[in-house]
């Protein structure tokens, strides 16, 4: 389902992805850890242009995206992206924050998108919360209404970037429940996230990634089990 | 000062629409000027950025007065003599709005860039994360969010500017300060009619800056 063959970027003369290659496959989940500024989540920002790649290929359905031709929001459109500080749309509440993309992108007409967004904030235990606007939203609540926004436009793929990291420990668990929920359901993941335990339970595939390359990869037993690597065994070592 | 009231009282409140009208016609001009080079400092483009920077740092390090001098005088005359073909004429008042659309828009153009560069970039990539175009996003997250925090400093520029239509007396345009001029020259009470041109820009700004915080205040409705 995405195919990233020889990933370069840099900024400036920094190079952040120094020769990635991988593939996901359709449903699985992969979780990708590694120490801060190895390169993860400009990885996952690379699987939807977010960053302008340097060098190399990803496809995304047989799509090189990459290419200067190609109708980067058309991509988009079925590649839902979910932050770590949320970003919900200030100027809008939940339910307009939802339904804004799939009406202005015609995907539906706007009483199928507010259906859809009702259905998908029942998903994430929000129905109530419809009329909110973000600021009177906890954490987790927001990065829940984050997701749900995302899935509205009926996305094949979902990247999480660390989408747990700026919660407060206690509303870490009902964001996670809602991404097993999801994985549960075989919808394909691409995940960067330091929750070993949640990585260990849900993911088909973990990547280790240090200093912009891929270190390692393997099942969570294998790579959180019995890493073979010594630079994956001392990451393990510290976050374990 | 009674006599000047119950004699030139019309002929200044006349003088007051002229003012007014000159103001309005500038800061709408100023506005689409200012929303013009405002995005195009903010957009991803070397070339855009650069143009909007020249316009900016020609139109703030030039006096106003030297400005309009050059619109009302020296554009006529580049086209029409040095260039020569056209034959351009320009009333006060055209060549007054052009001015203040071209000094007003200046500074509008840095307050709409500040405004657009203070909306956290990540409700940009939200947007576009979710297939919106550039274009929609900006108008639908990111514009008005901007606003919001750019009101008070429109509102500042749009006093500024008002406050600003008196220097246009000097291409002949019969504004307040033109016409009390006149009167002065008329009554020879120069204190008089300097006082009551004065009150009269005070309450007309007094009434435009309280509007303004009402505006404001009313736009803050809802906001978190």
């Amino acid at each position: 389902m995405i195919r990233v063959r020889n990933l370069r970027k840099s900024f400036g003369s920094l190079e952040v992805l120094k020769d990635i290659s991988t593939d996901v496959y359709e449903g699985e989940v992969v979780v990708m850890i590694g120490p801060s500024g190895s390169g993860k989540s400009t990885f996952l920002r690379c699987l939807n242009r977010l960053e302008d790649v340097t060098g190399g290929s990803v496809e995304v359905d047989g799509v090189d995206i990459t290419a200067r031709k190609v109708n980067i929001n058309k991509v988009r459109e079925n590649i839902g992206m979910v932050f770590q500080h949320f970003n919900l749309f200030n100027n809008l509440n939940v339910m307009d924050n939802m339904t804004l993309a799939p009406v202005q992108l015609k995907k539906c007409t706007p009483a199928e998108a507010k259906k859809r967004a009702e259905d998908m904030l029942g998903k994430v235990g929000l129905s109530d919360k419809a009329g909110s606007y973000p600021a009177q939203l906890s954490g987790g609540q927001k990065q829940r209404v984050a997701i749900a926004r995302a899935l509205c436009m009926q996305p094949d793929i979902m990247l999480f970037d660390e989408p747990t990291s700026a919660l407060d420990p206690e509303m870490v668990g009902e964001v996670l429940q809602v991404m097993k929920n999801l994985a549960s359901d075989g919808m394909t993941m691409v995940i960067v996230t330091h929750e070993m335990g949640f990585a260990r339970e849900v993911s088909d595939r973990v990547i280790f990634m240090d200093g912009g390359y891929i270190v390692e990869e393997g099942t969570p037993e294998e790579l959180l089990l019995h890493p073979k690597e010594a630079r994956t065994i001392d990451f393990l070592n510290k976050v374990l | 000062m009674v006599r000047i009231i119950t004699s030139y009282g019309g002929l200044l409140l006349t003088a007051m629409g002229r003012t007014l009208l000159l103001a309005l016609l500038g800061l709408f001009f100023a506005c689409i000027v200012g929303l013009f080079f405002g995005m195009m400092s903010v957009l991803k483009n070397r070339a855009c950025n650069i143009i909007a920077q020249i316009f900016v740092d020609m139109v703030r390090g030039v006096p106003m007065i030297v400005l309009a001098f050059f619109v009302y005088f020296g554009m006529p005359y580049l086209f029409n003599t040095i260039i020569g073909g056209f034959n351009v004429v320009l009333t006060a008042l055209q060549a007054g709005t052009i001015c203040l659309a071209l000094n007003c828009g200046a500074y509008m153009s840095e307050i709409i860039r500040a405004g657009i560069q203070s909306v956290d970039v990540g409700q940009m990539e939200a947007a576009r994360s979710l297939g919106l175009s550039y274009g929609t996003s900006m108008r639908k997250i990111v514009l008005p969010q901007a606003i919001r925090t750019m009101i008070p400093s429109i509102i500042n520029q749009f006093i500024i500017t008002l406050k600003d239509t008196s220097i246009l007396s000097v291409i002949g345009f019969p504004e307040l300060v033109n016409t009390a001029k006149n009167v002065q020259a008329n009554t020879f009470m120069s204190f008089q009619t300097w006082a009551i041109v004065g009150v009269m820009y005070l309450i007309v700004i007094t009434i435009l800056s309280r509007c303004a915080k009402l505006l404001e205040r009313r736009l803050n409705v809802g906001r978190q």
